[in-house]
């Protein structure tokens, strides 16, 4: 099976600090993978290095079978990866709706934006009452749901979620990972999940990859992976 | 009651002239939260191209169209040059920059082109049938290309997506690269955007009181001041402003203290008012949840 | 609206906090005998350019207190450097005061006004400060020249001052003297200043600029100490303003104009923000340099100055003092490294 994502050699630091060690990971297509770790292990750091952003980073990173490796963080974007940063990313002057047409700025065509619109205000109802009210004035929970739909509205074929669960009251936290189930299987997406809370992350996900210290330790099929000890007793408490 | 509403539409030609300048002001300040302080000057350097278009044998709206497109490039090479290499640097060096900007242009132009006064036409003819006893057809004309500048950027701003990518990419680069905005492109795109209207608010302020590399120094504090008192996030505040100030600064001169205290006591006003409603008139106050 | 302050902070590179210089003060004692020795060497011009060069040194001082260590931006400085030298002018033509109580007397006009200048503009943040303070700058040399005014300030021709002698019949000539209070005034200011600056009211002021609302939160009363800051630098300013007064034996409005408010700014910004050299480094540039620019050429040599400007500005954006350190810095990192 050919994955839609291939990273072989990851490497990446913050100017003189080395954070990747060189990793290997695979995403498989219409699937959703997670990366787990504790604070530090080098998740968001993965997800960064992946799109060139804020980071500098080597080693081959194949996207349905071109390299982009070389890329800007733009470019990437344009070619299909919709990368929800952690902290959201939201454009706080700019009014709910218009972060969403940002998220379409990239398409070739402008066909088929009004309806995306509605289809994300179909996920997330709360964003269509919120519409024309300015971004800063929404809940974080509202904030994450408008950061996701704004990647979305790229069309995606790849999408980066960072951190989704992070500061959010846990009701909003399942409403929102169960929409992103929804996501995942009617869009066609596959996602690429970075999540410190390991037991959510599984639930979710098809295949996970463990992080530490910016190296894999563990991957496999995430039912192998809730099964191990070792995460059982660091990850999910038990 | 005839003098005042004389002395009320200069303020409103003048103030026509001051909006212009103030968004070409507020297009940097939106696009990389700058205030050109050099804009003055690049205005009058632009004017003086056109200038010398028209003295080469140029008809007027040529030179008009070629100077605009000139003084676009121009500003989008000083963005690309000059400024962007200082976007890590601390906000006051860059001020620094654009002062060195406003001198080496002011003393160019005066090498170039020399300091003596020059008449410049303006392509609204005397005769007019917009002119009249209370406002010269040129005043109107400025008037008029100063509220069609701003319906223009406005319109592009609020309602292209290349508008709204150049807002987002003032905003938050980094979000903006997310999404696919060349961010780079944007700055240059903003600032060629207002090089090309300080051009024109230059070629309209020129016929009135000649041109010459003093022209645009007065002008750019009375801009400054009227963006700010518009809200320097939004265009239409800026051209609001621009007029309040004109009308402000001609009736302050003539009725109250005279042409010499007339700018203190303008700016004092300003002040107050900025004290009184701090993100301007039009402004919007960002809001963050913190 | 962005916050300008903390825009400021965020991108100024951080000067470690005021080092408690222990060991460099003898430097600093020996620097100051050999400029005092200086008189002796100088000529009578060559000593009133030192002299200046030490008036703007102090005004700068006052400026980067303002801008470098409280992140409050000011456009007008001028306006109290000119409100300084007036002072002190009006106070020895007028009042019969000795130059060397006004000078003094000069600071404390300009700490008041400052101080009200400031109460209600710190509710301005960046951009509108900077412009109430521009307005400031240019409304200054207007009100010098009003006509109701005339009596005091001399109107449009100013007022003429006379330089002082040496006191206790000293064997120093006009300029020397002036140069050695000069100094010694210099000396009294950065003294002042440095003490300010690595007091808790230092610390609680650059708190203010780098996260005003945590200052706050942490009991800094953001209002009084802004407004004080505004004071004390203006303070500073004025002192400056008025021994330039006394140097140049003359004070009128043409001499202040906005220009003056611009160069200070970038003074201060050349010189290093937010460090006590830099003031110096500023001095001496804005003293030179434009002279510098006129001898490359003389047809545009604004210009020359202007490409100057931004050639400094890519090379050292923390200021020369910030290139000093930078430099040191990785001197002592090649030195660490194995």
């Amino acid at each position: 099976m050919t994955h839609l994502l291939e990273v072989r050699g990851l490497h990446a630091r913050y100017g003189a600090t080395q954070v990747l060690q060189g990793l290997d990971l695979d995403v498989a297509e219409g699937q959703v993978t997670a990366l787990l770790g504790a604070n530090g292990a080098g998740k968001t750091t993965t997800l960064r290095a992946l799109c060139r952003f804020m980071v500098q980073a080597s080693g081959s990173v194949t996207l349905a079978g071109e390299r982009i490796d070389g890329r800007s963080t733009e470019q990437i974007a344009q070619l299909g990866v919709g990368h929800v940063p952690d902290g959201r990313g939201t454009f706080m002057g700019l009014s709910t709706e218009e972060n969403l047409h940002l998220g379409a700025y990239s398409r070739r065509t402008r066909s088929g934006v009004a309806d995306d619109m509605e289809r994300i205000y179909d996920y997330f109802p709360r964003l269509r009452e919120r519409a024309t009210q300015q971004a800063g004035t929404l809940s974080g929970g509202e904030q994450q749901m408008l950061a996701i739909g704004r990647a979305l509205m790229g069309r995606p074929r790849l999408l980066l979620l960072d951190e989704p669960s992070f500061g959010l009251a846990p009701l909003i936290v399942k409403d929102i990972f169960s929409i992103m189930k929804r996501i995942n299987r009617e869009e066609k997406v596959s996602i690429l999940l970075v999540e410190q809370n390991a037991k959510l992350a599984l639930d979710l996900a098809d295949t996970a990859y463990l992080l530490e210290t910016g190296r894999v330790v563990l991957s496999g099929p995430s039912a192998d992976m809730r099964r191990n000890d070792a995460v059982r007793r660091a990850y999910l408490g038990e | 009651m005839n003098e005042f509403l004389h002395q009320l539409l200069a303020g409103l030609a003048t103030g026509g002239i001051y909006a212009s300048v103030a968004l070409a002001l507020v297009m940097i300040y939106q696009a990389t939260h700058h205030i050109n302080f050099a804009q003055g000057e690049m205005a009058m350097f632009s004017t003086f191209i056109a200038w010398s278009l028209i003295q080469a044998g140029f008809p007027y709206w040529g030179a008009f169209a070629i100077t605009v497109v000139l003084s676009f490039v121009l500003a989008a090479v000083i963005e690309f040059a000059v400024i962007r290499p200082m976007h890590n640097a601390p906000v006051l060096s860059v001020v620094v920059v654009f002062i060195g900007l406003l001198v080496i242009f002011h003393s160019l132009a005066g090498f170039l082109f020399g300091y003596t006064i020059k008449p410049f036409p303006s392509p609204f003819p005397a005769d007019a049938w917009y002119g009249g006893s209370l406002m010269s057809a040129h005043e109107v004309g400025a008037i008029v290309v100063a509220l069609g500048m701003v319906s223009l950027l406005f319109v592009f701003l609020r309602f292209t997506p290349l508008g709204l990518a150049m807002r987002a990419a003032a905003q938050n680069a980094a979000s903006s690269r997310l999404v696919g905005i060349n961010v780079g492109r944007m700055l240059m795109l903003g600032w060629g955007l207002a090089g090309a209207i300080g051009a024109v608010a230059g070629m309209m302020v020129a016929p009135v009181v000649f041109l010459d590399p003093n022209m645009m120094t007065g002008v750019l504090l009375y801009a400054f001041a009227g963006a700010l008192i518009g809200g320097i996030d939004n265009p239409i505040g800026a051209v609001l402003g621009g007029f309040i100030v004109g009308v402000l600064e001609n009736l302050l001169g003539t009725y109250v203290v005279g042409t010499e205290l007339k700018l203190s006591v303008a700016l004092v006003l300003i002040i107050v008012v900025l004290i009184v409603k701090p993100s301007g008139l039009l402004g919007k106050t960002i809001v963050t949840r913190v | 609206m962005p916050n300008v302050a903390h825009a400021l902070s965020a991108r100024t590179p951080k000067a470690p906090s005021i080092p408690t210089s222990r060991g460099r003060w003898p430097w600093v004692v020996l620097l100051v005998l050999l400029l005092a020795a200086l008189t002796g060497v100088l000529k009578g011009y060559q000593l009133f350019q030192g002299t200046m060069v030490l008036c703007y040194a102090i005004a700068l001082l006052g400026l980067n207190m303002l801008t470098g260590y409280n992140g409050q931006i000011s456009l007008g400085h001028g306006a109290f450097f000119a409100l300084g030298a007036y002072a002190a002018a009006i106070a020895m033509e007028h009042g019969g005061l000795p130059y060397w109580l006004a000078v003094p007397a000069a600071g404390v006009a300009c700490l008041v006004v400052g101080y009200l200048f400031g109460r209600p503009a710190l509710k301005l943040e960046g951009l509108y400060l900077a412009l109430a303070t521009f307005a400031l700058a240019v409304a200054m040399p207007q009100l010098l020249k009003y006509k109701h005014l005339e009596a005091w300030t001399g109107g449009v021709g100013g007022i003429v001052l006379m330089k002082p002698d040496a006191p206790f019949g000293l064997p120093l000539s006009q300029d020397q003297w002036l140069f050695l209070y000069a100094l010694a005034v210099t000396v009294v200011m950065f003294v002042i200043g440095h003490n300010l600056l690595s007091s808790g009211s230092g610390r609680a002021m650059r708190a203010i600029r780098d996260h005003a609302m945590a200052a706050e939160a942490m009991g800094v009363d953001n209002p009084h100490y802004k407004s004080m800051t505004f004071g004390i630098s203006a303070a500073f300013t004025g002192v400056g303003g008025a021994l330039s007064a006394i140097a140049v034996q003359f004070v009128s409005p043409d001499s202040f104009t906005l220009f003056l408010s611009i160069s200070l700014l970038v003074g201060v910004v050349v010189g290093g923000l937010g460090t006590l050299w830099g003031a110096v480094f500023g001095a001496l540039f804005i003293m030179f340099v434009p002279s510098f620019a006129e001898s490359i050429s003389k047809a545009a040599p604004w210009a020359v100055y202007g490409v100057v400007l931004i050639a400094i500005m890519f090379a050292m954006p923390g200021g020369v003092v910030g290139l000093l350190r930078s430099t040191a810095a990785r001197w002592q990192r090649r030195r660490a490294a194995p």
